[in-house]
């Protein structure tokens, strides 16, 4: 029985592997800083302009300013969840750029490693390119919501670790289809995201709250943007940073699995 | 770099030899000449669930030579050098490459590796020059260095008007040649080429040759796989060839030809008359299809007795090759 838990050894190399992708990120710069631009405009418009007209605010809050916070934690979401599912799937399989990096220096530890680093770096970015239009339609509170920046990259981890066990035992890229629609865009919908976690069943908040690491990145990002701060952001904090943990172990471990036989 | 000297960690698997001071060294001396002991195999085993990839095989390569590997499909070949590439581990025996053992020091083995892989996996998010320059970093090249031989290296390669060129624009042929000038971005001692040339054109392959018998001449050790029996003639010191995980030969080119199929072959076309003739004049022979084939130190004998006594229609002769050696002892029968 191969262990999952046992700790990767991992060097500095895998900042290597996490610069390939960045040069390749801002080679075609275009093409990745269109995407969020378009996705905060789209959210705000549709979502808090759109619904906002009718839902003038939830609990004392202007409804944009409710949903604001949402709009970057998804976004931290799914770029670190597509990027190390699909984006890493495409670079381990069809390009066969694992295999041509572990021929270097480069054990595969770091080459997942640098893979979880980028697409947590990715989620960093994409909320570095949000937060302005965010702010231009003052929806979010200065200086606070600069603390998205940092929360951006240990919640971009935590989803991409979990992308990264996902691309570990998919048999095909087709097979990625069922995470991201199944767990990703449910997610997405029930982490007290565009409504309060509280209007569901008390069962299903506790659901959401065990096992949903949505809900917890979103209720801190809405502490800092709005501000809110209150005593349970460390409770987020510390469950965020144990899945964080457990998975990325669990996600180089399976990788290692997976690829060296 | 800390590289463990190859000194002192070989001990169970190398005749000790006393220097002239008396201390116990592993290398070999031949002829008043260090040979240096680049890969030492000792009952190397790779299994896959049930499969036996690499069945306990002994080997070493010295330094400076061109060691290949010849074998039908999966004889575990790709194995062997996977295992020495540090990427795959074995599962029982004792490796040794530089004489550090690849499951302890796999990124200080690597450093020094260069790899042309089977499958070409170069980065098609990069041109030729950025595939290099990505590949350089790896290996902890500065990038000033690495601009520079990533130069020298596309021209090696004569791949230099391709600098700016996307890898999904590149044939076959450029495709390996960049792939073998990534292999030499790190100045490797050793290169390990599984099927270099695979798929080539002559012009490409010969290229190919050129330039490995150009490194060969600059010291560097090459361990290579190949189904190209005039490949491997022309460009291996030493061979082995495998089947179902074993070694079954070890030599040189020519003298495993000398050894196992002798210095030529006659073949001739196939006829009731022939056939029965050479058995009665007590000649060995084997039939291949409509041919009859004769190993044999002279020709000039055997078709004299061919055509005195044995009415031929065809004859052929021809020196004897590799391939006649490989075929010999792999038999002709299809493997997948």
């Amino acid at each position: 029985m191969y262990r999952f838990w046992s700790i990767p050894r991992i060097t500095r190399r895998a900042w290597k592997v996490w610069h390939r992708n960045l040069v390749v990120f801002f080679r075609t710069w275009k093409v990745n800083f269109f995407p969020p631009l378009i996705e905060a405009f789209l959210y705000l418009f549709a979502i808090g302009m759109g619904i906002g007209t009718y839902v003038k605010e939830i609990d004392g809050i202007p409804y944009v300013n409710f949903i604001a916070p949402a709009i970057l934690a998804i976004s931290v979401m799914n770029s670190a969840f597509f990027e190390c599912t699909y984006g890493s799937y495409v670079r381990m399989y069809y390009q066969k750029s694992f295999d041509a990096m572990i021929a270097t220096p480069l054990s595969i530890e770091d080459v997942i490693a640098g893979e979880l680093l980028w697409g947590a770096t990715r989620s960093v970015l994409y909320v570095i390119i949000m937060l302005p239009v965010l702010a231009a339609f003052g929806v979010i509170s200065f200086p606070t919501y600069l603390l998205a920046i940092p929360l951006a990259f240990l919640g971009g981890l935590m989803f991409a670790s979990i992308a990264m066990c996902f691309t570990a035992i998919t048999p095909s890229i087709d097979t990625l289809n069922y995470p991201s629609f199944l767990l990703i865009t449910p997610m997405a919908l029930f982490s007290g995201t565009f409504f309060p976690l509280t209007l569901l069943p008390v069962l299903f908040q506790y659901i959401g709250l065990a096992f949903l690491p949505l809900t917890h990145l979103v209720a801190i990002m809405r502490m800092l943007t709005l501000p809110a701060l209150t005593g349970l952001l460390v409770l987020h904090l510390i469950w965020i940073i144990l899945v964080t943990a457990v998975f990325y172990i669990v996600a180089i471990n399976l990788m290692r699995r997976r690829l060296i036989v | 770099m800390f590289y463990p000297l190859l000194t002192g960690t070989l001990d169970y698997c190398l005749p000790q030899v006393r220097d002239f001071y008396g201390n116990i060294s592993n290398h070999w001396f031949i002829g008043g000449a260090q040979i240096q002991v680049i890969i030492e195999a000792q009952d190397l085993k790779k299994t896959f669930g049930d499969i036996i990839a690499v069945d306990s095989i002994s080997f070493s390569v010295k330094k400076g030579e061109v060691f290949g590997f010849l074998g039908p499909n999966g004889a575990g070949k790709t194995s062997t050098m996977k295992i020495i590439a540090c990427v795959s581990p074995r599962t029982s025996g004792a490796i040794r490459v530089f004489g550090m053992d690849p499951d302890n020091f796999p990124a200080e083995i690597k450093m020094r590796l260069g790899v042309v892989p089977q499958e070409t996996n170069l980065d098609p998010d990069f041109t030729c020059y950025g595939n290099l320059f990505t590949y350089s970093r790896y290996f902890d090249i500065p990038p000033d260095i690495a601009h520079q031989r990533t130069q020298e290296l596309l021209e090696f390669v004569q791949l230099q008007e391709k600098k700016d060129v996307a890898i999904e624009k590149l044939s076959g042929g450029m495709k390996r040649r960049l792939i073998l000038a990534r292999a030499l971005v790190n100045n490797p001692d050793l290169l390990i080429l599984d099927e270099p040339t695979i798929g080539l054109d002559p012009q490409a392959r010969h290229l190919i040759w050129e330039r490995l018998k150009l490194l060969q001449a600059q010291g560097n050790t090459i361990v290579l796989t190949t189904h190209y029996l005039d490949e491997a003639a022309r460009l291996c010191d030493r061979l082995v060839i495998m089947d179902n995980g074993k070694i079954l030969v070890e030599g040189s080119p020519v003298d495993l030809v000398k050894q196992y199929v002798g210095e030529e072959i006659v073949e001739v076309e196939k006829t009731e008359d022939v056939l029965s003739c050479l058995s009665g004049k007590n000649i060995p022979f084997e039939v291949i299809g409509e041919y009859v084939q004769i190993a044999t130190g002279s020709s000039r004998d055997v078709v004299r007795t061919l055509f005195d006594h044995c009415s031929p229609h065809k004859v052929l002769t021809r020196p004897a090759t590799l391939e006649d050696v490989f075929l010999k002892l792999t038999g002709r029968k299809l493997r997948e």
